[in-house]
């Protein structure tokens, strides 16, 4: 069940306007990813904490549509 | 027969570390899963794993219990510490390590 990069990032720009999304594939298939994402709103927040904004932004995706994200928060000043 | 968020918790609590994963240790069937004994068994941490392809009712019920979409899952004495990224991020920088050493389990590096 492939995602496109474009929607992906798409999802991720509206719940961080703020964010830097850099999304590599892993593979050529829309379906395995790295992102990696930096964004003021995860400042003070915990590592899982981070991990879960982002699935909430990609709105259930994560998981059923998109099998693999592999993801890393960084917290901006 | 208790819920599977009961079962869950139940077993997370009574356990040290405890891995949620697809396939088994010596098996896994996905490699995020892998790479998370990977990281354990490096570390020489005892963990008790369960299988989520064996129970579909686990797969779903682990997801909702920590509010996670994806597996594998670790827990340490009964708190959800994270997926196969968190784990392999906190084992690169030596905060896993401390964090088990903090709880009192024991490891051989």
């Amino acid at each position: 069940m492939p995602m496109p990069a474009s929607e992906i990032e798409a999802l991720l720009k509206a719940a961080f306007p703020d964010a830097e999304v850099v999304l590599t594939p892993l593979a050529a298939d829309d379906d395995h990813y790295r992102a990696v994402v930096t964004s003021a709103a995860f400042k003070g927040k915990t590592k899982v904490a981070q991990h879960q904004m982002v699935y909430a932004a990609l709105q259930g995706k994560m998981g059923g549509e998109l099998h693999a994200l592999m993801l890393q928060t960084v917290a901006k000043d | 027969m208790p819920s599977i968020h009961d079962q869950i918790a139940e077993a997370v609590s009574s356990n040290d570390v405890v891995l949620y994963m697809k396939g088994s240790p010596a098996f896994p069937q996905c490699g995020f899963s892998a790479a998370v004994v990977e990281v354990l068994n490096k570390l020489g941490v005892k963990f008790l794993a369960f299988d989520v392809l064996a129970d579909p009712e686990l797969r779903q019920g682990i997801k909702e219990f920590a509010n996670w979409p994806t597996i594998p899952q670790l827990y340490v004495k009964g708190a959800f510490v994270g997926g196969c990224d968190i784990v392999r991020e906190m084992a690169a920088s030596g905060e896993l390590q401390t964090l088990l050493t903090e709880k009192g389990i024991a490891t051989k590096a």
